[in-house]
């Protein structure tokens, strides 16, 4: 047991905590098949659901007819907004203080809203059944522009009629939901009207779906003879899911047992509340019977949680010598029929007010106003944190609009603006102390890494040949360097209908040296079991590999707010060594009693506390474990084990600088990215290979997103991109390789000193791709284009351009 | 995305099966790969009391290399085609179109004859047989007859070929040394229709050319075909771009395509004179 012969280097080593690519833990399953996701789950007895989804954007149901549904043989029950209002359940609340229809109350708001729930023996049937329902509509006119909408006479939402007062404060118009704002107006505006520069531009960020490969379901099983509820379902926030349903069911609390099992990625499509759910729960009652609904790949894209949709105006202004003196910005924001964005409830356009960016930007101001239209309810946080990739998409694009005004060189535009290393922690505009940051180098590593001035003196040459006639291809190079807000956050100013933002860790050493460790989050493919299990391996000195990880059950883990935004490290993270810690403090003094010296006599080394100048001397954390089990040890309590409820004093900043080198077909309007070098701080690395992972997955969503991704609408609000044919998802073909760097500056506030990662390459990478398709046109005269790029977007400028002779 | 409920029959020859089709009427349908009828069946937009697989039909299987023809089984995949080295030395346009088809797990189910038979506008294999000049065999209650590719396809989804049919072979006259072959397709990503594709063959003093996806059909131009054999390439594609009629849709406008169907063909004829050098 004493094993001295190693090094402490060697036994952190052995360790796997903190700093190693440890392979992940769940790869054994997930690449054996062996997952076990919401579908996977069959109960005795078990009936399946289906919807029935209007085929219009905007109609009344005049009405619904089940009977030759119900005559199908098979079919349990036909569900409307008839059946479920006795229970108050056909409308539930959103996270953003509206209500949404669970099935159709009256009227439809969009294309492939809920109309009717079939409930019946197999989903075959169910399926056949939804079919022979026969609803009327009749059709009303359709509003798929927001700017339309705030104009519009037609009213959508006839059930808020009158209603002068939103959840966020006054409604201007009856298609209108709320106006945010931040910073200081008069003062910004002062400073555009006496600039030496503004640039102006309207910068729009298209909506998208995160369109996770596991759709979303549920199973419901109501146990009629305990009362029990228990709701398996695609939660990124199972605690909170249990509290909602509780509150709108009537069920008591501690009566419902959520279980989040295998979750085939999230990236927020899945923190909202779905009617599927709902009727899930609701027939469950009134069958007896578990009841499973899962959603198919069209249903998934039509009406689960859109994500940005986004126009954002903005004005930059600057001295002539490009020192940045304000930023003005108003955001219409198309929330579709429903306001169901899933944001802190302070928060009505999330964390947009991040928009002044990496830039020591002295004077903003920032407007939004919500709209309802005919489309889809969501506005999630699309693998980023509450409109930050907007925010970022925003100014990063700003920045070169004014760079193309002033003349100047973008990369040099952005140095001299950079908010100072000296400065942080750095109070912004618009309200944020970021943490930590050190721009200055991390810009000049990047630069440095893909000999940014060789690729400029290689654009201009392309040009010159471009205008010879040598080449129909053109060079791009698009910059970004990002910061973003993540962590959310302190329970102070960030809640989730009234839940605190805090999130929680429980440790319990077994007498072995073994563990077990619950979290309040839910990992949806982030690698938990793999990543926190180090941070215990570091913190108190036990292999990670001993450590079993669990999260999503909420009858065993203590409560969270769950995983989104990037908070699981900031947060949970922290919890997790917060209680580590607490367990680390006792073995203190167990080793203490062990080795008869007074508590403060012993040091901490790896995985052993040893007596301060006597390091022959210790106890290992795999003796104190058992001793703590076996010793009757005055003062102490037996056992090991701790839990930690963590509230963060702050968020944290994590931030980037990437640059994308894109080859540009002016004729066919393909692209070819020829490099993509991401540079990712996020303080304290837990684990490179997954940070490294967590990388290529983001940038390659930020791939599809910036270059064709796109949840589209004809005038009629019918959807457009409703499957994977015409729905970019890059595959291996489509995806480029990718560099990847990094700089470590700690967060100083986070106990490891670790900020979020996953996010941040979906935030940094979409502006990007978009300004290198901008960079390569930049030459002929192009200042601003919208996403997505895809080929006919790209050949649109080219042919604006007058490039097709 | 689940479909209403049929019957499924999987006959060992092409008699059982025109059986099958006989008996059923319209309530019946053949299926070969499956990659475009499947996804059909599970939007509820084609709907079939009897679905009728032809998988286990060895008649309708082989790939046979003559010094003037190749004749292709209905149901050889495109992965069977890509890896067949005699194949490809007849007609290297066919490995080099097939390449282009979706991606390697859909080539290893899809078929050449399903490919053709189907009358999808978007698919690739019409256009390029239009170009080779192959010729469909065909089997049915009435017995046996061919069909030139260039008179198969009459609109969208409707062929030459009866309901009670079944396309059995594909026979392709091999083009011979000298001729040139290349297949130009731009499409958004793998696993996408084209947003146009141009198969050209050339040399010899003869030329042939077949655009995809930019009507309702595939579209052979035989004066543009003409116009390339005496040599003239911008006679050519202008003839083309008068032949085909794009409709818009998420890949973009009429104008847009029409533009990219010109690159392509321009860039396929530029690569088929080269190699006929």
């Amino acid at each position: 047991m004493n094993d001295q012969t190693l090094t402490p280097e060697e036994r952190a080593a052995n360790l796997k905590g903190m700093g190693s690519s440890r392979k992940r833990v769940e790869d054994v399953r997930f690449t054996q098949g062996k997952g076990n996701y919401v579908d996977d789950i069959k109960l005795d007895g078990m009936l399946f659901g289906d919807f029935v989804r209007s085929p219009y954007a905007h109609a009344r149901v005049v009405s619904v007819n089940k009977e030759a549904a119900l005559a199908l043989p098979g079919v349990i029950a036909v569900l409307t907004a008839e059946d479920l209002s006795p229970l108050g359940l056909h409308w539930m609340p959103t996270l953003a203080g509206d209500k949404q229809m669970v099935l159709a109350d009256g009227k439809v708001l969009f294309q492939g809203q809920e109309v009717a729930f079939v409930v019946a023996e197999d989903r075959y049937i169910a399926a056949d059944a939804a079919e022979l329902v026969e609803v009327e509509y009749e059709e009303l006119p359709v509003l798929t522009d927001p700017f339309e909408a705030l104009k519009s006479d037609v009213v959508l939402r006839e059930d808020l009629e009158g209603q002068t007062e939103g959840a966020h404060g006054p409604r201007k118009h009856h298609n209108h939901i709320f106006t945010w704002e931040q910073g200081d107006k008069d003062a910004t505006e002062a400073i555009l009207a006496e600039a030496d520069v503004v640039a102006e531009e309207m910068v729009y960020y298209h909506r998208t779906h995160p369109c996770p490969l596991e759709t979303c379901g549920s199973v419901a099983s109501m146990d009629k003879v305990t009362g029990k509820l228990t709701l398996y379902g695609t939660f990124q926030a199972p605690h909170a899911i249990r509290t909602v349903v509780s509150l709108i069911s009537g069920i008591a609390e501690h009566n419902i047992r959520v279980i989040s099992p295998d979750i085939g990625g999230g990236f927020g499509n899945k923190v909202g509340a779905y009617a599927g759910y709902v009727c899930s729960v609701v027939a469950s009652i009134v069958t007896g019977k578990p009841v499973k609904w899962v959603e198919d790949r069209m249903e998934n894209l039509m009406s689960t949680a859109f994500a940005r949709d986004y126009w954002m105006q903005g004005k930059i202004a600057a001295t002539k010598d490009g020192k940045i003196t304000g930023l003005w910005c108003h955001t219409t924001a198309d929330h579709g029929g429903f306001d169901a964005c899933a944001d802190p409830t302070k928060f009505p356009a999330g964390f947009m007010n991040i928009c002044t960016g990496s830039y020591d930007i002295p004077t903003a101001y920032l407007a939004v106003d919500g709209v309802y239209t005919n489309k889809a309810p969501g506005g999630v946080a699309y693998r980023c944190s509450f409109r930050v990739t907007e925010a970022a998409y925003f100014i990063e694009r700003m920045i070169e609009v004014l760079a193309i005004k002033l003349n100047m060189d973008a990369a040099e535009l952005r140095r001299i603006n950079f908010i100072k290393a000296d400065q942080f922690p750095y109070q912004s505009a618009l309200g944020w102390e970021y943490d930590s940051g050190d721009y200055h180098t991390a810009w000049d590593k990047a630069l440095k890494a893909v000999d940014y001035e060789g690729l400029r003196a290689e654009q201009a040459q392309r040009v010159e040949e471009f205008k010879a006639g040598k080449t129909r291809k053109l060079l791009g190079i698009g910059l970004t360097h990002f910061t973003e807000i993540v962590g959310a956050g302190p329970v102070k100013n960030c809640d989730i209908l009234g839940l605190g933002m805090f999130d929680s860790c429980e440790i319990r050493i077994h007498p072995t040296g073994s563990a077990i460790a619950r979290l309040g989050t839910i990992s949806q493919g982030q690698g938990h079991a793999t990543t926190f299990a180090q941070i215990i391996a570091s913190e108190i000195g036990l292999p990670a590999d001993d450590i079993t990880l669990e999260e999503g059950d909420t009858d065993t883990a203590p409560y969270g707010l769950g995983t989104y935004g990037s908070r699981s490290t900031p947060v949970a993270g922290a919890a997790t060594a917060m209680a580590a810690r607490k367990i680390r403090a006792k073995a203190q003094m167990i080793a203490a009693y062990l080795l008869e010296v007074h508590d403060d006599d012993v040091e901490w080394d790896v995985d052993r506390f040893a007596v301060k100048g006597a390091p022959e001397r210790f106890k290992t954390m795999k003796e104190i474990a058992f001793a703590a089990y076996n010793q009757a040890i005055p003062g102490l309590e037996p056992g090991l084990e701790a839990v930690s409820y963590y509230d963060p004093p702050n968020m944290t900043y994590p931030f980037g600088a990437y640059i994308c080198v894109m080859e540009i077909d002016v004729d066919t309007g393909e692209w070819d990215v020829r490099k993509f070098y991401a540079l990712d701080d996020c303080g304290t690395r837990i684990n490179p290979m997954i940070i490294d992972g967590q990388v290529h997955g983001g940038v390659t969503e930020a791939l599809a997103i910036a270059m064709g991704q796109e949840i589209a609408y004809d005038e009629m609000g019918n959807v457009k991109t409703g499957t994977l044919m015409d729905f970019f998802l890059p595959t291996a073909w489509e995806t480029p390789n990718y560099i990847t760097d990094y700089t470590v500056t700690p967060s100083p506030h986070h106990p490891i000193g670790a900020k979020g990662v996953g996010e941040s390459p979906n935030v940094g990478g979409v502006p990007c791709f978009s300004n290198a398709v901008h960079d390569a046109f930049r030459p002929f005269g192009l200042v601003q284009s919208h996403m997505p790029h895809d080929h006919w977007r790209i050949w649109k400028i080219a042919n604006g351009l007058g490039m097709h002779g | 995305m689940i479909p209403a409920g049929f019957e499924y029959h999987r006959p060992g020859d092409i008699a059982s099966a025109i059986g099958i089709l006989e008996e059923h009427g319209d309530e019946a349908r053949v299926i070969a790969g499956g990659h475009s009828l499947i996804p059909m069946m599970k939007l509820r937009m084609a709907e079939m009391g009897h679905l009728v697989d032809l998988q286990a039909i060895e008649e309708l299987k082989g790939i046979e290399v003559g010094s003037d023809t190749v004749t292709l089984g209905a149901m050889v995949t495109q992965h069977e085609l890509i890896t067949h080295d005699g194949l490809a030395a007849a007609i290297p346009l066919i490995r080099e179109a097939a390449l282009q088809i979706a991606d390697p797990q859909v080539r290893y189910v899809g078929t050449v004859g399903g490919n053709v038979a189907n009358g999808d506008p978007g698919n690739d294999m019409p256009g390029l047989m239009q170009c080779l000049n192959a010729t469909f065999d065909l089997s049915g209650p009435d017995g046996n007859r061919s069909v030139a590719a260039r008179e198969f396809y009459e609109a969208a989804y409707f062929t030459a070929r009866e309901d009670e049919e079944i396309l059995t072979r594909i026979s392709i006259p091999v083009p011979g040394a000298g001729v040139g072959q290349a297949y130009e397709k731009q499409k958004r990503k793998i696993g996408d229709y084209a947003t146009a594709a141009a198969a050209v063959m050339v040399g010899n003093g003869t030329a042939s050319v077949a655009m995809t996806n930019l009507a309702d059909t595939p579209v052979w131009s035989e004066s543009a075909s003409a116009a390339l054999a005496d040599g003239d390439v911008n006679g050519c594609v202008a003839a083309m771009l008068d032949a085909i009629e794009p409709v818009a849709d998420n890949r973009g406008p009429v104008e847009f395509k029409k533009h990219v169907a010109g690159v392509m063909l321009r860039r396929a004829i530029d690569r088929a004179q080269n190699r006929a050098g």
